[in-house]
């Protein structure tokens, strides 16, 4: 398949004059032991078609039975995005047909979510916080996998043939579907990664998901829909599929935001539509068309009973959820008593567990600080690697800068030191033992030093004598030299204004 | 030996456990009865002898050394063929499942197995269990062994003549709409449709999942009851199933047996006698209050006045169900695959082509009436108003509950007709069921008992209907009218059937 590019409008001709509307869809799979509705063992990697029983299979007579950590999982969710927990809710079959779905019907909640009417404060790369609204999270099962063999495009068309693998089918999903994202201007890219961003990490903390968006786990859908200015009603949207990393769905908004001006500009319509993104080259091509008229002939699913989570229980879920991503970011930054600008850099790099545990393994938080966004970040940068990459622990690190604050060596010296760490040499324990880089703490050896320096200068000898203190640097660095840096610079300094008076 | 065909089960149980009779021999007698009498009848779609006899062998050594076994251990059955057994073909009578080993037991039959009960083979039904005839198998009709020229009735009209021709002392069948009632009433059997969620639908090849139910067909009230507790019980496995552990449903046949119904109050419904109804029908329905009245029952009338639109709402809330459960079968996974004659060979085509060769013709109308009933836009019109009449039927029954022990009426308003006389008018056909339908609606129990032969000397049905959860009441008040009934008679009613003719 070959396309003719399309027209691009320049991002920031095309944002000061339409005003973008964003919708997000995020499926996430739940990381339950068993499937939504049978007890298939879920494991991601598994040969095809060995995770499956006759529920998931679709084999007739089978009957779903529903997976109760799922639904406590999809409450537990609900709850950290601070929404409505349904008293009673239903499932729904959403009757297609199409081989990855052995019912040829999925079970879906419909038109009663188990969580609905919540909202997420997104947190932008200025620190400041764009709120935004959910519209509902609801329970389904995922279909399975079609590999579409022979054929360029990797799609059903043009394939020779197709394999289907029904490990996935049933995995439990929830899917979190926000109100259409109004007001985010030309931020609406970064409104919308940091959104996924955020619930990721929200998964993560809940403990509900692996979140891995390279396996899948997470997937957005990203609806974009431009209109001329924020009073006009909305436009028509596409719906851009899977789009599976942070960058992805910033670049894939910032892409349709340029191409649907384009059309507009034409004085052409919108196709309501769904959209591929491409990765490779960070566009989107035409799906299938999607209009509203798509008949699903829902109906409540007669084979499971309503959910109805009990009060009690949602309060018991609610009472054990744990610190929520940016509540903990912002307890640290007061224990830690980072400014703004420290925090945002301290997220932004990744460091900030790792700054918490050198913290417990002894260092001060401005220490911690210092290693990891100076000396640490400098050499993940050079060599290219993530910080938490690093041949490193936070732990030699919390070592290492107790060294320096018990006084056994200097910063200096534990610059070498980290180096060995870093080069696998050990502990920093084990690095100063080994290359013997204890700061020489008798003042024999010292006094030595200083003397042959006062007596290579008499001058500046003098003019200490004489109260003028500021060449003691002067000497100080000549000491430090004699002694190969292993000197504590404080009692160098003491021993010299000893001998000068 | 074949006149151990003729036993009541009880009473196979009983020789079993003295050790008058085996079950290998128990067993052989009714694989010889289907060799002799099933050419004619056609109940079986298959006969599973080798798996039958190792079973019942396998229950003779296990009482042999001692082992305590279930009462009814040792006494064969039959299944529907709806119901999925492991390692035996499964069809729902369609040619769409033609060839379908299921790599897995429904509950039920694993219950059956557990008890130690061999499986003689799989009965014949309508397709998917659609139909009142057993005219819509795509497997051949079966036969009325009272005249083998009329229906068995429908969808299991296989499992109701199979126990009527003595080919099986007991079986399983499927009610969705009187399925497993109206095949007992114009076969002179007895047929149950328990409590829904009283027996379990795991493995049940589902047509309308909210209506579905399986219960026994035996030849007396006491042998269902004794089959109902084999196969009822909670399952884990099936959602919709029901907590409660089963009625002590035996006892109350044995109760009811004695004869004394005194202090219990049964409501007769206006809206299922008169017009429609066959005058014989009419005057063995009126025949049988009054030995009811004569055991001691109290007969009011009762008013049900939303059960004129049952059948409407059946018509929409079942085939749309059915709809989304038969979209499984479409050549991708299991069963039948067809692929178009010409064209690409896709997957879409390749479904279509399987569902369009695979279907029978009242398959597809259910399908299609299911599919408009569910569209955007006809949803509320159809499926949501045939769900309001739906619990408005269920009010009809609660406030009739409310001054009745029992419902009573005649299980089907006509007695078994002639092969092809409604198959070109489905509405004549689906009226069979019009008698049946508001129990599968509510969901409350339903049983028929053979009342007598109506003037054309076929079997007609009494049916009792009773709460939810109390079907021990249909056993009761089915024993006592059995009795009553079969003292008049000098026996059973099927002694009175005419003798099939013995082809070997």
């Amino acid at each position: 398949m070959s396309h003719t590019a399309p027209d691009l409008v320049d991002y920031d001709e095309a944002v000061a004059r339409f005003d973008p509307v964003i919708g997000i869809e995020v499926h996430v799979e739940l990381g339950t032991l068993t499937k939504m509705f049978c007890a298939a063992e879920v494991e991601f990697g598994g040969e095809p078609n060995t995770q499956v029983t006759p529920v998931s299979l679709g084999l007739p007579g089978a009957l779903p039975v529903l997976n109760g950590t799922a639904v406590e999982y999809a409450i537990r969710i609900g709850l950290a995005l601070n929404c409505q927990i349904a008293e009673s809710c239903r499932f729904a079959r959403k009757n297609y047909f199409y081989p990855d779905v052995p019912k040829n019907f999925q079970t879906s909640q419909y038109d009663e979510p188990i969580a609905f009417d919540g909202y997420l404060d997104v947190e932008l790369d200025d620190g400041s916080i764009f709120r935004v609204e959910i519209e509902r999270a609801h329970m389904e099962e995922d279909a399975g996998k079609n590999t579409h063999v022979g054929g360029s495009t990797g799609r059903i068309h043009g394939a020779e043939y197709s394999l289907v693998d029904y490990n996935r089918a049933g995995i439990p999903l929830v899917e979190i579907v926000t109100r259409p994202i109004e007001g985010a201007g030309e931020r609406a890219p970064e409104v919308a990664r940091a959104y996924v961003q955020t619930i990721r990490d929200i998964f993560r903390a809940l403990g509900v998901s692996e979140a891995r968006m390279e396996r899948g786990n997470v997937r957005a859908d990203v609806n974009l829909s431009l209109r001329p200015t924020p009073e006009s009603p909305l436009g028509t949207r596409t719906e851009t599929k899977n789009v599976n990393s942070f960058r992805s769905v910033e670049r894939a908004v910032r892409y349709e935001i340029s191409r649907q001006a384009a059309v507009l500009d034409a004085g052409e319509r919108v196709v309501q539509e769904t959209r591929h993104w491409h990765e490779d080259t960070s566009t989107t091509t035409s799906g299938r068309v999607k209009s509203d008229a798509e008949d699903y002939r829902y109906f409540p699913e007669p084979d499971l009973v309503p959910v109805a989570p009990s009060r009690e229980w949602v309060e018991e879920i609610r009472a054990t959820l744990p610190e929520l991503p940016a509540a903990r970011r912002r307890r640290l930054q007061g224990e830690w008593g980072y400014s703004d600008p420290e925090m945002r850099d301290v997220v932004n790099a990744g460091a900030m567990e790792l700054i918490e545990t050198t913290i417990e393994a002894g260092s001060s938080p401005a220490a911690a600080r210092k290693w990891w966004m100076g000396e640490l970040a400098r050499t993940a940068k050079t060599t290219e690697v993530e910080l938490s990459e690093l041949p490193v622990t936070p732990e030699q690190i919390g070592q290492l800068q107790s060294l320096v604050d018990s006084g056994r060596i200097n910063d200096k010296i534990a610059r070498q030191v980290l180096e060995g760490v870093l080069a696998g040499e050990g502990s920093p324990e084990e690095i100063v033992s080994a290359r013997g880089l204890e700061i020489v703490s008798d003042d024999g050896p010292l006094l030595e030093a200083i003397d042959a320096a006062l007596a290579a200068q008499p001058d500046i000898a003098e003019k200490i004598r004489s109260g003028n203190l500021g060449p003691v640097g002067a000497v100080i660095g000549a000491v430090m030299k004699a002694t190969r840096g292993q000197a504590d610079a404080g009692r160098v300094r003491e021993l010299i204004l000893e001998r000068t008076t | 030996m074949s006149d151990l065909t003729r036993l009541s089960a009880d009473t196979m149980a009983q020789q079993l456990v003295s050790g008058q009779i085996t079950s290998v021999e128990l067993t052989q007698a009714h694989l010889d009865r289907i060799a002799d009498v099933d050419r004619a009848v056609h109940a079986f779609l298959h006969v599973s002898s080798e798996d039958a006899l190792s079973a019942a062998g396998d229950v003779d050594a296990r009482r042999a050394a001692g082992e305590t076994l279930h009462p009814l251990a040792g006494v064969p059955v039959a299944v529907k063929d709806v119901v999925v057994t492991r390692g035996m073909p499964t069809t729902a009578g369609s040619k769409i499942l033609e060839g379908w080993v299921p790599p897995y037991d429904a509950t039920l039959v694993e219950k059956l197995r557990a008890a130690g009960m061999p499986i003689l083979g799989k009965t014949n039904m309508d397709e998917f269990a659609m139909g009142s005839s057993t005219e819509h198998s795509a497997y051949g009709n079966t036969h009325n062994p009272w005249d083998l020229d009329r229906i068995p009735g429908g969808s299991g009209g296989g499992s109701a003549a199979a126990v009527a021709a003595f080919e099986a002392p007991l079986a399983i069948g499927t009610d969705t709409g009187g399925s497993i009632r109206q095949p007992g009433a114009v076969t002179g059997t007895v047929g149950v449709k328990p409590t829904y969620g009283g027996v379990s639908r795991y493995g049940l090849i589902a047509m309308a999942s909210s209506l579905d139910q399986a219960g026994p067909v035996t030849r007396s009230v006491l042998d269902a009851a004794l089959l109902h507790e084999v196969i009822g019980g909670h399952d884990p496995r099936d959602s919709t199933s029901l907590p409660d552990p089963v009625p002590a449903l035996s006892a109350a046949a044995r109760l009811g047996a004695q004869g004394d119904l005194t202090g219990v109050r049964v409501g007769v419904v206006n809206e299922l006698s008169g017009e429609g109804y066959q005058a014989g029908v009419s005057a063995r329905f009126e025949e049988s209050l009054d030995l009811l009245r004569a055991a001691g029952a109290e007969i009011v009338e009762v008013g049900c006045p939303s059960f004129r639109h049952a059948l409407s709402a059946y018509y929409l809330i079942m085939p749309s169900e059915a709809s989304s459960n038969l979209a499984k079968f479409d050549g991708m996974r299991f069963g039948l695959r067809v692929e178009p004659e010409d064209g690409p060979v896709t997957a879409e085509r390749v479904m279509a082509a399987t569902r369009g060769a695979g279907f029978g013709d009242e398959v597809k109308r259910r399908i299609i009436l299911g599919t408009y009933a569910l569209s955007a836009g006809y949803y509320d019109a159809y499926y949501g108003s045939a769900q309001k009449v739906r619990t408005l039927i269920q009010r009809d029954f609660d406030a009739a509950f409310a001054s009745v022990d029992v419902l009573v009426s005649p299980t089907s308003p006509t007695t078994a007709f002639r092969f092809g006389e409604k198959l070109d008018d489905p509405l004549a056909m689906y009226l069979n069921d019009i008698a049946t339908i508001p129990a599968n609606l509510a969901g409350v129990p339903g049983l028929s008992v053979p009342n007598g032969l109506s003037d054309d000397g076929l079997p007609v049905g009494f049916q009792i209907l009773a709460p939810a959860r109390a079907d021990d009441r249909l056993y009761r008040v089915g024993a006592a009218l059995e009795a009553a009934l079969e003292a008049g008679w000098g026996g059973p009613l099927l002694a009175q059937a005419p003798e099939l003719e013995i082809a070997r």
